[in-house]
């Protein structure tokens, strides 16, 4: 807020009038600031709905808290206490969210948080990728899922079937991984090219057939940890696993390289999307498919080969998980949900590469934070799946958030709409 | 207008709500001992899989019951990346004894067992040497085979059936057990009861694949019930309520063989169609380990439970304690001092060594 202290900036006289149909644009750097902070931009729209989900959790932690529901209980024989208790669980639950995102003073490192939210962020940034991509090129792929789940089979596959040296060994892993997912995100994008099949079906479809392999795959002989009794693979060897980064420090501190995999990713992405010839047809194929073709570009090769691309992002998602968290072998849950998380972070980012970054940060952060608040306060997990659904129903809703906080008429409204072209 | 009375309405709930008294706030902190504080981490299935989960968590509630110093605490997992954060963030929390539930979290205990030596761990149903982890396996293959020859002589069409979550020793264990009863069975009133959805000589048979959908658990049922079977032993934690449900829609005709805690207790619903429970007593188990902790007493090592210690056992037959013969009831008791005794042995390859 310090730009009101600035002197006025020596600016110009408007000499062209302001259009009759359009609120004059204030050109003062504090007065641009007010105007973003109240008209319905995307980003003010993403961070009040942040805002509003959080409030809307409030009610349910303390609707959960068992002491503040009893203190609801005695309303009118002590009024107070029920708004003291109320205030003591929300209190107890963002703080324990803030410690385990950001940081906390119980751990043994002043790392030991942000190294969880960037452990959890980094597979969510190539499927947030992976979802941002198809939708820039007007797919819709759901099946970030699936193609994760191959990334992480053919990684750990490559992990301990073959024997290299190291950096070697990890770098084939990750390549394998890439491919693992490119080809489950091909199929898809192959049909949808040839013969027109939505990949919304096929990607959905696709998901539950690559979930159940990876059940079978588990538990067959030669693929099963001979030395374990449950539903484990054998585990990556050493060198195809991704190095810890602050492994030096103490604390057990799980970041690792996919992070910074993940970064490069975001970065590819923006170049590919931006930059490079196949992301100017993509972006073309995806504002417009017929007009795309009529400009001579062969959409159904773009849609296929989006997939693909599209498909190995995620399959390195699904690797950073099996080839970067212990057990470092594959389990029927080892990728948990990041595909369909990745959906959230895509949104989140609104299919920008950098923010799809940012969204994944925001989701890292979440779910590191609700770790703590389960072991802290007993607030359920799930509390960050309301939270995160809660988000997106306020983001794909830019009116509701508009009325509530009273914002002006922007860009959010167009934004979501090409979100929706997938359909 | 509209509003005014949803506000009246709204008002008169919450005022009737609200209007009890404020309780005495000196009660609670009964102890004036040392606080001993027992964590523990779920795994996938969440704390009210009606299973294992569900077991572990009330054998930390019936150790707090018997001793009240004892403070507890559960962490749940959505996936099995969860658990090495779920036990470190336990760490922080300063517990005495962290509880992992599930042999899928072996690794994860094995990893934060060697990063902090000065912590107590406890695992069910995997067996880490480590000093700081007190290791809890059952060799439930010894209730399960009461439990298939009790199925054998209930049976009226001669054919009953077992249907596994996944192809895991931890499952299998009990479907080698019913099996290797129902054999028994055979073998004694040579009797011709054939097992369906299990093979215990080829290890091969009928999986869900899941401990959760219960859809599956109802179409599996269906179809061995299509097959002629008429006592069913799901083993697939929530997944078994599917059969459940089905044999109570059968209205009598077949009935269910329920595993890990009393069917009648956990899914208290579906009581009238389980004959008995095949019991883990991870409760006991659980409960006597945190005791003892709290006591101050060392835990290390590992504990198997067997018919002998009741860490398995096989629950009372609640509703069909009329319709069980009593000669039958007669013969599972010798049957389970027998095993008991070592004079019949269990096959089964996934016995905890």
């Amino acid at each position: 807020m310090t730009d009101e202290a600035k002197p006025p900036a020596a600016e110009p006289e408007r000499t062209v009038p302001p259009e009759k149909d359009v609120a004059p644009r204030p050109n003062r750097p504090f007065r641009i600031f007010i105007e973003e902070l109240t008209t319905a931009s995307t980003f003010m729209v993403t961070v009040l709905a942040v805002v509003l989900a959080l409030l809307v959790g409030s009610i349910l932690v303390i609707i959960s808290n068992d002491s503040a529901r009893e203190a609801w209980g005695y309303f009118f024989a002590a009024p107070l206490d029920a708004f003291e208790m109320s205030w003591y669980a929300v209190r107890d639950a963002y703080v324990a969210l803030f410690q385990g995102a950001i940081y906390d003073p119980a751990k043994p490192s002043a790392w030991g948080s942000i190294s969880e939210t960037l452990t959890y962020a980094a597979p969510l940034t190539f499927t947030g990728l992976s979802v941002a991509l198809a939708f820039r090129a007007g797919l819709f792929n759901i099946g970030a899922q699936g193609q994760a789940v191959f990334g992480a089979i053919f990684g750990v596959l490559a992990g301990f079937l073959l024997h290299l040296p190291p950096v070697l060994h990890m770098l084939v892993a990750l390549v394998c991984a890439l491919i693992g997912g490119a080809l489950w995100g091909f199929i898809p994008g192959i049909l949808k090219a040839k013969t027109g099949a939505h990949e919304v079906i096929t990607t959905i479809m696709l998901n539950n057939i690559a979930g159940i392999f990876l059940i079978w795959l588990v538990v067959q002989k030669g693929f099963q940890n001979p030395e374990r009794t449950d539903a484990i693979s054998k585990s990556a060897e050493e060198n195809a696993r991704l190095p810890r980064l602050l492994g030096f420090l103490e604390g057990d501190l799980r970041v690792n390289l996919a992070i910074v995999l993940a970064v490069l990713a975001a970065a590819g992405v923006s170049w590919l999307l931006n930059r490079s010839t196949f992301g100017f047809e993509l972006r073309a194929v995806g504002g417009n498919p017929d007009a795309a073709k009529t400009a001579g570009m062969n959409v159904a090769m773009t849609y296929a080969l989006v997939m693909a691309v599209a498909g190995g992002l995620a399959g390195l998602g699904g690797a950073s998980m099996s080839l970067g968290l212990l057990p470092f072998a594959l389990t029927p849950g080892v990728i948990a949900n990041i595909g369909f998380d990745g959906i959230t972070v895509a949104l989140l980012g609104r299919a920008k590469p950098w923010g799809v970054l940012a969204g994944a940060l925001l989701m890292g952060g979440l779910q590191a934070g609700a770790v703590k608040m389960n072991a802290v306060g007993g607030v359920p997990t799930d509390m960050v799946y309301v939270l995160q659904a809660l988000i997106v129903i306020f983001i794909a809703a830019p009116a509701l958030i508009k009325t509530v906080f009273r914002l002006r008429d922007g860009k959010a409204s167009r934004s979501t709409a090409t979100l929706a072209k997938g359909w | 207008m509209r509003i005014v009375a949803v506000l009246a309405i709204g008002g008169l709930a919450l005022s009737a709500a609200a209007c009890g008294d404020k309780p005495s706030s000196n009660n609670g902190s009964s102890g004036n001992g040392k606080k001993y504080k027992a964590c523990m981490v779920t795994d996938v299935g969440g704390i009210d899989d009606k299973s294992f989960n569900t077991s572990a968590w009330q054998g930390l509630q019936d150790a707090k019951a018997a001793n009240g110093n004892i403070e507890i605490k559960y962490s749940a997992s959505k996936a099995e990346t969860d658990y090495q954060p779920n036990l470190n963030a336990l760490v922080t929390e300063k517990c005495d004894l962290i509880l992992a539930v599930g042999g899928l979290m072996t690794d994860a205990t094995k990893a934060a067992a060697a990063a902090n030596p000065a912590q107590k761990f406890a695992i069910i149903d995997s067996n880490i040497p480590a000093a700081n982890v007190y290791s809890m396996q059952f060799n439930t293959a010894q209730a399960g085979f009461l439990a298939g020859y009790l199925a054998a002589g209930s049976s009226k069409s001669g054919k009953v059936a077992t249907w596994g979550g996944l192809k895991i020793p931890p499952v299998t264990i009990f479907m080698d057990g019913f099996a290797e009863g129902v054999a028994h069975y055979n073998k004694v009133k040579s009797k011709t009861v054939a097992v369906l959805g299990w093979d215990n000589k080829s290890q091969e048979g009928l999986f869900a694949g899941s401990f959760t959908d219960q859809n599956k658990g109802k179409q599996l049922a269906e179809q061995l019930v299509a097959q002629g079977a008429d006592v069913i032993m799901p083993v697939a934690g929530g997944a078994g309520l599917g059969t459940a449900s089905a044999a109570q829609a059968s209205g009598g005709k077949t009935s269910v063989i329920w595993v890990d805690a009393d069917g009648c207790k956990s899914a208290a619903q579906y009581c009238d169609v389980f004959m008995t429970t095949v019991v883990k007593n991870i409760a006991g188990a659980v409960k006597d380990a945190v005791v003892a902790g709290a006591d101050g007493k060392a835990l290390t090592g590992a504990f198997t439970g067997v018919l002998g210690n009741n860490g398995v056992s096989l629950a009372p037959y609640n509703k069909f304690d009329s319709k069980v013969p009593a000669e039958l009831k007669t013969e599972i008791d010798a049957l389970k001092k027998d095993i008991v005794d070592g004079k019949i042995k269990i096959e089964s390859p996934a016995q905890p060594k």
